[in-house]
């Protein structure tokens, strides 16, 4: 059990350090000189220089690799070549707006997800189970950012009653909730279709199972078997896929944070690459490629803890 | 002499007989409905190559967000476009987009997902742990990245999003293909002394044929949502080449006095991503018919 833990936070630590090389030569290669884009093209050749030395554009890649790696994990994440401001608390305050987008997305598609697809696993051979497919589908075929539009043309323009964008913190109370409930709906709703899907499935996989034939033989409801048997089973695909959805809501965060104007990492990313901030970008990048690979880290130690058949050695 | 009874079909019911599937051979209500709806949109972009009902780039500053007439069948958008003309010419890059995202995510995985199954053990190893490293690279966000380092253009969202997409053709193939290897006509190839080439030209691939038209259907679904959402941030397809996404963010800025504006070219994304899910699910029930009971 042990040596599972550290083999799969050993491939994380691996996966991690490739993938920061990835994001950091990709970036590189980035045609152009930020010193001179910010300067613009009536500045000398010394001023741009100058520039240059001070946002340390001039030294080799791998000198600026390490140096950008470390700081990353230390909390010191360079200047912003854009604002001329520490990166660092940026990304940091944009990093919790979006995390809270992410879990308010997260908890919509579960609110949504569970009984839906509980509902239809259960009820699948009557025509509500078509019906239920069918707006699944319909779920999944809309964007999301087509969903906070559609949501702020009823919720903000016709019925007047949540603003159309903007963000309050939490210690803004019942502003905060005001402000988050549009995006993080239009966020929920559609990955609470896909999740939804993938709940009804396993439901129905485990419903077929022995184990749950034996339930019902020693006479438990259907209604009690599913609950105390079939639940905690089919939990293991569902929370697979929600670990996916995760990493999906983290990158649906980036589209929806620029339809209602929210202040997370998406929105500060998008105008990183407007400004061409080399360094913003590559904090940023990094930042949600961490995040994707601890949440599949944490789905992968959690699922042996639901599952005990996962807990033998493979 | 005795006359044995007539051999009941296995059709039948009997007791003791095996009740096997009809075999399909028409379309399953999802093939036609996804494969309609496709079909419906590849006609748009075939139309639209030769007629719009107006010029898509054409503005009219006279009538800006004019409601549905019979001059603008749509109405027209907040410079006066007309709304009709561009949704038809906006359905080309999509599909454009589509067709190269499944290209480009399917030289890229096939092979790796091939040869990583044929050496399980060595190269394939590592292969699809550089795989899972690729995995940890939403296609978004690596569109993003792309057209922050090479400018936005429909190639960077065409490369960008098939990389994305390599990572899980890739792994679908490897597991495709490593039945195929299990099976028996695979190892009496082997014992033949037939090459990796050959297995992979001669069995793998015909038999995983199926799983190959389902991975392309979603990805073409996966292509056509991810292009609106890098057009609707102005990372896509520049203007003046007309766009379902940047429809959208055209339409955000007038969504309080004209929403209609939001709904044409939303519909239109709709649609299409709704036909090639369809038509995906369909045909993964019909070359995996133990899907259907789940789905």
């Amino acid at each position: 059990m042990l040596l599972n833990v550290l083999r799969r936070v050993g491939v994380f630590a691996v996966t991690v350090f490739v993938a920061s090389l990835v994001v950091f030569f990709l970036l590189g290669v980035l045609p152009g000189d930020p010193a001179r884009a910010q300067l613009g093209l009536q500045a000398s050749e010394e001023q741009v220089q100058a520039l240059r030395e001070q946002l340390g554009v001039d030294r080799p890649l791998p000198v600026r690799y390490l140096e950008w790696i470390m700081g990353f994990f230390t909390g010191d994440m360079g200047v912003s070549y854009a604002t001329r401001s520490p990166v660092a608390p940026q990304v940091l305050d944009a990093l919790q707006v979006t995390l809270l987008l992410v879990l308010g997305g997260i908890g919509v598609a579960i609110l949504i997800a569970l009984p839906l697809g509980i509902l239809a696993a259960v009820r699948h051979q009557r025509p509500d189970g078509t019906i239920f497919s069918g707006l699944s589908q319909l779920g999944i075929s809309i964007p999301n950012f087509l969903a906070g539009l559609l949501l702020i043309a009823i919720f903000s323009v016709a019925l007047g009653w949540l603003p159309s964008g903007g963000w309050q913190p939490p210690i803004a109370g019942v502003d905060f909730l005001r402000h988050i409930a549009l995006p993080a709906l239009a966020l929920g709703l559609v990955n609470g279709a896909i999740l939804a899907r993938y709940t009804r499935a396993a439901v129905l996989e485990v419903m077929r199972e022995d184990f749950m034939r034996t339930a019902r033989a020693k006479g438990l409801k259907p209604a009690s078997a599913l609950v105390r048997h079939g639940l905690r089973n089919a939990l293991v695909p569902v929370l697979t896929v929600t670990s996916i959805e995760f990493a999906n809501l983290i990158i649906g965060a980036v589209v929806i944070e620029t339809v209602f104007v929210v202040p997370g990492l998406g929105s500060t990313l998008i105008r990183a690459v407007a400004n061409r901030d080399l360094i913003m970008i590559q904090s940023i990048v990094m930042c949600v490629v961490v995040l994707v690979l601890l949440v599949n880290l944490l789905v992968d130690l959690l699922r042996p803890v639901i599952d005990p058949r996962l807990r033998m050695p493979s | 002499m005795t006359t044995l009874p007539p051999r009941l079909p296995l059709t039948s019911g009997a007791p003791g007989s095996v009740r096997r599937p009809p075999r399909r051979r028409g379309g399953t209500p999802l093939v036609v409905a996804g494969g309609t709806l496709v079909a419906g949109v590849v006609l748009m972009a075939l139309v639209s190559l030769v007629w719009t009902p107006q010029d898509p780039t054409a503005t009219d500053a006279v009538n800006r967000l004019a409601a549905p007439s019979a001059q603008h069948w749509l109405g027209t958008d907040g410079l006066g476009r007309d709304i009709a003309s561009m949704v038809l010419a906006g359905s080309r890059v999509p599909l454009l987009v589509g067709l190269g995202t499944v290209a480009v995510g399917f030289t890229i995985g096939l092979p790796i997902g091939i040869v990583a199954a044929m050496t399980d053990r060595g190269a394939g190893m590592w292969l699809m742990r550089g795989n899972d490293i690729l995995q940890a690279f939403p296609a978004l966000l690596l569109a993003i990245v792309l057209a922050a380092v090479f400018g936005p253009s429909t190639l960077t969202a065409v490369i960008a999003l098939g990389l994305g997409l390599a990572p899980g053709v890739a792994r679908v193939v490897r597991s495709g293909t490593l039945q195929v290897l299990s099976r028996e006509y695979s190892l009496a190839a082997r014992a033949a002394g037939r090459g990796p080439v050959y297995l992979a030209v001669r069995h793998v691939l015909p038999n995983i044929r199926g799983i190959l038209i389902v991975q392309a259907s979603v990805g073409f679904a996966i292509a056509i949502l991810a292009e609106a959402a890098l057009s609707f941030l102005g990372l896509g397809t520049p203007p003046p080449t007309a766009s379902w996404g940047r429809m959208l963010q055209d339409g955000q800025s007038v969504l309080q006095i004209a929403p209609l504006t939001v709904l044409w070219p939303g519909a239109a994304v709709a649609v299409a991503v709704l036909g090639f899910n369809l038509l995906g699910d369909g045909l993964r029930d019909r070359f995996d018919p133990r899907m259907e009971v789940t789905r």
